[in-house]
């Protein structure tokens, strides 16, 4: 049969199914849904482009027998109600023409229940989309797709209506328009589902910062929606509670809130610490999207009816309808919202799809993937059919148009392990005395054509996300590791980038050339470091490298003389155990001189290239800033230092990274690193730009006065474009369209800045996660720490041995709480006799608490400074012993 | 996901033309008794008028006369009424003069002015409703005009304004596409030899597109002159017929 879609409700997860076929979806249906949600309108587009779904659009407003007018006293909505009406009687006549079409029928689906019965009176066979679902028997599955209908929810949520009912579009606008509202984005506050914050993004408004308390006032608010909120008067503005709370109530009911709202109510406030607040007024675009997460079953046993907690702790609870729920216990599954009635606590939704069981490395990372919206599937066919087809070899074209480098002494100095290796080195003496330094990127565009499937997923991809144990490519592997991997006794084609330097290191000459060479030793940087150090090693490749390390050595410190940080990251990798890829130990970052050299010549590679294609184009080179963090920013780390009695002076990235220098405390080695992770903390996001769109070119932390990225276009696409780029400057290749517009360039790099964030999360995520794997497996371990942070309510210690952060939190829900008290001008935190401050040594106990399977985390609690009631004993061993006492 | 959709997947354009598709020409010519010559022509929702007189003597000063050929003196103007936000348009604004400029040049190229030295053709046209394609209904329309008048010329002048949108050039643009599509090109063709009176762009467009562009707007004015020359036969029969005895 044939099946017409009509709009009214979130059809898109029943039609994705490859159950449903053969459908004709409206031009005038499709318009409506683009109108209602890109994300959908998507979708749609993809089943159509589809071949086996056999979906089909039909242009009814475009054809003479399907157009109508809108007639008088008729609203837009009807008229397309009747559009869709006549197209499906049109189509139904059409294919009764057909002598072979007999059999043919066409459904028309709607959920209008006006559109139903007119349709009906005009003779169409015509089904409520829940109606046809179920009629296509035994597919349970696709019942849990369908979205709840809002007149069915009478029976579960009774009529008290919880909470304002929204305005509609036309007054927010007016609202906004006069000043009565402010349109804003909407973040949920992870800690307590009572809070959030509206960030108002328009220019010259005083108040960029709305706060929201109390479900009433968030209305129905889901984190990243668009609303609109109204200014409470001065005096019903609040301060910003600390408090933890979590929306744990066990059951579907609509409980009373007044209680828990109380809670948020009771803190006395100074008037300085208080925050604009407001309400939601009304919605202006709902952020949506499958969410990941694990459902709470339903006390009855018999319910259809569950809650589903999403993984991100700031998307409320959903409810969905299941039959399967006893199948989905303990699975990750991913639930779509359909919508949030004014007379119901909880949004309604609908199953989408089954992940796998919770805790399992798979699930998980599945989940981790899709919460930081991280693209991970396999590449597609049509990207694949764009790979060049094997055997490849170099051809003679090749060799005409780029400079053979063949017999350079070239090598790669890269992490152990490593398979896309994207750049190497070399440097000789020439015969006037000074050296050649060249470095040698692989030749990614010259494998990936610009505007073909391949070009298009890897831009949209934007980055190799690597996790643990996992790597998620940007180019297929056959690329990525192979033809562009620029390995050892291989010939490669290369992008290089070559100077004179004197040995001095300065830059007499600067080159850039396609190549192609061949790397005569893929090296790590403990393999580099020793033939270095090892004195009687006398061959090309360690003379080539001794000389890289010297040149290195100047660049560096001249780098530094000019104001460049270097900053400290606690992370600690894991080594992986290869079979079953569990983490079995942790492996500190060891920094090596060779790190650092081939950082510099990475460095001095980017900002060459920077300077050589913004001179070029001036108006759409893709360069990367980094900007000056505003001052406010350092505050905690100036009163961290000068609780050490030490002075750190931000005026300037050269002030800043001076005085970090000469930060140091006696008997405490670590403390100059805490004050680096510290200062890294205080920074802002380096992010990719164009330069026709910007005028602030600089880079804070490198202190150069302009950068981008050259060095890996295997895992990055923003130097796929800077290859384009250069490649064009030195008529080694032809520009494309897009490459010159800047409107386009700058689209592109604001999807690079989002995907660079979300991998950076996806990664800390996984660590997070094998983190977690890894304490299970040891159980309970003491260990020392510093205090990194000291919270109103807890204190933030962080163990350099694992790189671990954690909280020891101080009031607990059960018992009376130790007694408190905070002044925020040491930071510190008078817990009974005792103050912490920051950077004092603490022994804690960490262990796992899996009691929500969910949200599994790494507790600390104290054992050291012993403090009586709050501290715990030394654990033993026994792991059914460890029952922290502190709960947070 | 802002902005209107200009080329829908299925490949159709909001007015439901394909990429390639005019939109429907209607022409009257000899509108007016007292003119020379004068044509009425709709392009779609554009509607111009197009008014020739002449050759004739030069008007005004003596010294704008030219020995060896007859000077064209063009002047556009839009009604009042011509566009949704009524507005008066006093004549001598910067767009109208560029207009007329536009117009002046791209028929000197077409009429044989060789044939009439010292003496001046005026075209006036006005632009009765404004839906995009502006420049190319008055061109289309003023060729009418001066076919009426009897004025020879080296063949019909016909142009059409081509735009670019998602890698597929469209034909005639309606006012939506232009104001919302970013870039239109107008081109002003002589069909039979193929030689260009007038191309007319300011926008930024890749060189790569360029050919693409130009080959699509070529195809609308060969398209466009059919037309044309269908108009101007059918009013000679209508004519013909009228004064047979």
């Amino acid at each position: 049969s044939v099946t017409y879609a009509s709009p009214g409700t979130i059809l898109i997860d029943i039609l994705e199914d490859p159950l449903i076929r053969n459908v004709i979806i409206l031009q005038i249906v499709l318009q409506e849904v683009r109108h209602r949600s890109a994300p959908v309108y998507k979708r749609i587009k993809d089943a159509i482009h589809e071949k086996e779904k056999h979906f089909y659009t039909f242009t009814n407003e475009h054809h003479r027998e399907t157009f109508i007018e809108r007639e008088q006293g008729e609203s837009a909505n009807d008229r397309n109600d009747r559009a869709i009406r006549v197209a499906a009687k049109w189509y139904t006549d059409h294919l009764a023409k057909k002598t072979d079409g007999g059999s043919l029928k066409v459904v028309l689906l709607t959920d209008d229940r006006a559109n139903k019965e007119k349709a009906e009176q005009y003779g169409l066979i015509v089904y409520r989309c829940e109606e046809y679902i179920k009629s296509l028997i035994g597919n349970p599955e696709l019942m849990d797709r369908l979205a709840l209908q809002p007149d069915d929810q009478n029976e579960i949520t009774g009529s008290k209506l919880l909470f304002p009912e929204h305005l509609p579009l036309s007054r927010i606008q007016s609202g906004i328009k006069n000043g009565m509202f402010l349109q804003g984005t909407f973040h949920a506050n992870r800690d307590n589902y009572l809070e959030g914050k509206v960030f108002i993004n328009r220019e010259g408004e005083e108040i960029n910062e709305v706060l929201l308390q109390g479900l009433q006032n968030l209305n129905r608010a889901v984190h990243q929606d668009v609303v609109a909120v109204e200014l409470f008067p001065k005096e019903r503005w609040v301060a910003p509670s600390s408090v933890v709370l979590q929306d744990d109530s066990p059951n579907d009911e609509d409980a009373e809130e007044d209680e828990t709202e109380n809670k948020l109510k009771g803190v006395p406030s100074d008037p300085s610490v208080l925050k604009p607040t407001g309400r939601v007024v009304g919605i202006i675009k709902r952020n949506w999207r499958p969410f990941c997460g694990m459902l709470s079953q339903s006390m009855i046993k018999e319910a259809t009816r569950h809650l589903f907690t999403p993984a991100d702790r700031r998307i409320p609870r959903i409810r969905i309808e299941t039959r399967q729920a006893a199948n989905l216990v303990g699975q990750r599954i991913m639930v779509a919202i359909d919508g949030w009635p004014k007379n119901s606590r909880y949004p309604n939704g609908h199953f989408v799809k089954n992940l796998g069981s919770a805790g399992d490395k798979e699930t998980e990372t599945e989940v981790l993937l899709l919460e930081h919206d991280v693209p991970h599937q396999p590449f597609s066919q049509a990207v694949l059919s764009f790979l060049p087809k094997m055997p490849w070899s170099i051809t003679e074209e090749d060799l005409k148009v780029r400079a053979d480098l063949r017999h350079l002494c070239v090598c790669s100095v890269d992490p152990p392990g490593c398979t896309d290796i994207d750049d190497t080195l070399h440097c000789r003496e020439l015969e006037n005395g000074n050296l050649e330094v060249g470095v040698h990127i692989a030749d990614v565009s010259h494998f990936i054509r610009p505007g073909n499937a391949l070009d298009q997923e890897a831009a949209s991809r934007g980055t190799t996300v690597y996790l643990c144990g996992k790597r998620i490519d940007m180019v297929p592997e056959l690329l990525s590791s192979n033809l562009c991997s620029l390995r050892s006794n291989v010939e490669r084609l290369a992008f290089s980038c070559i100077w004179e330097m004197n040995h001095n290191a300065e830059i007499l000459k600067a080159h850039f050339t396609k190549s192609i060479i061949n790397s005569k030793a893929s090296l790590t940087y403990a393999e580099a470091q020793m033939r270095i150090d090892d004195g009687t090693m006398k061959d090309d490749i360690t003379k080539s490298l001794r000389g890289l390390n010297r040149l290195a050595k100047i660049l560096k410190g001249r780098r530094i003389a000019k104001g460049a940080l270097t900053l400290s990251s606690p992370e600690v990798p894991f080594h992986i155990n290869s079979e079953t890829h569990d983490p079995i130990d942790l492996q500190s970052k060891e920094l090596k001189e060779t790190n650092s050299m081939v950082e510099e010549f990475m460095l001095l590679a980017n900002i060459s290239v920077a300077q050589k294609i913004y001179d070029e184009f001036s108006e759409c080179a893709l360069l990367r800033k980094h900007p000056s963090p505003p001052p406010l920013n350092y505050d905690i780390l100036i009163k961290a230092a000068k609780s050490r009695d030490l002075n750190i002076h931000t005026d300037s990235a050269k002030a800043l990274a001076d005085s970090l220098n000469n930060a140091t405390v006696e008997n405490f080695p670590y403390f100059n690193t805490l004050l680096r992770i510290l200062a890294t903390r205080c920074m802002m996001q380096a992010v990719y730009f164009c330069s026709g769109m910007d005028s602030d070119f600089h880079h804070y932390g490198l202190a150069s006065p302009i950068y981008t990225h050259f060095t890996s276009p295997i895992r990055r696409y923003a130097d796929i474009i800077v290859h384009r780029l250069l490649a064009v400057a030195i008529n080694a290749d032809s520009t494309y369209p897009d490459l010159m517009d800047k409107h386009k360039q700058s689209a592109l790099c604001n999807n690079l800045n989002y995907r660079h964030k979300m991998a950076q999360y996806a990664q800390r995520a996984s660590v997070a996660f094998h983190t977690q794997l890894f304490f299970k497996n040891k159980g309970i371990i003491n260990e020392e720490g510093f205090i990194l942070f000291v919270k109103k309510n807890a204190i933030i210690i962080l163990i350099p041995k694992f790189g671990l952060e954690g909280a020891v939190f101080f009031d607990n829900k059960d018992k009376p709480s130790p007694h408190l008290s905070f002044d925020s001008e040491g930071p510190t935190l008078k817990v009974e006799e005792h103050t912490f401050r920051m950077f004092d040594k603490v022994k804690v106990t960490i262990s796992l608490d899996a009691s929500n399977i969910q949200h599994q985390r790494i507790r600390m609690a104290l054992i050291e400074p012993v403090i009586p009631g709050v501290s715990v004993p030394v654990p033993e061993s026994e792991p059914e012993a460890k029952k922290p006492k502190l709960d947070c | 996901m802002a902005g209107l959709e200009l080329l829908s997947d299925q490949g159709y354009r909001l007015d439901g033309r394909k990429a390639s598709e005019l939109r429907k020409v209607q022409a009257r010519t000899s509108v007016f008794a007292q003119a020379d010559g004068s044509a009425y022509l709709e392009q779609g929702n554009t509607k111009a008028l197009a008014v020739v007189y002449g050759p004739h003597e030069t008007r005004g000063s003596r010294s704008k006369s030219l020995h060896d050929r007859a000077v064209i003196n063009c002047q556009y103007s839009m009604a009042t009424f011509s566009t949704a936000e009524r507005k008066r348009r006093p004549h001598g604004d910067r767009k109208s003069s560029e207009m007329s400029l536009h117009l002046k040049q791209t028929f000197e190229a077409a009429v044989l002015t060789e044939l009439y030295p010292r003496s001046q053709i005026d075209i006036y046209v006005k632009i009765l409703q404004a839906d995009g394609g502006n420049y190319s209904a008055c061109v289309n329309a003023a060729t009418l005009a001066l076919v009426d008048a009897g004025i020879p010329m080296r063949d019909y002048v016909c142009a059409c304004t081509a735009g670019f949108v998602e890698d597929t050039p469209l034909a005639d643009l309606c006012h939506a596409e232009e104001s919302g599509g970013g870039m239109s090109l107008a081109l002003a063709l002589l069909p039979r030899n193929g030689n260009i009176a007038l191309l007319q762009m300011d926008a930024r467009l890749h060189q790569d597109h360029l050919d693409a562009l130009i080959e699509a707007a070529m195809t609308a004015c060969k398209g466009l002159s059919k037309v044309l020359d269908g108009v101007v036969r059918q009013h000679l029969e209508e004519v013909s017929v009228l004064t047979r005895d």
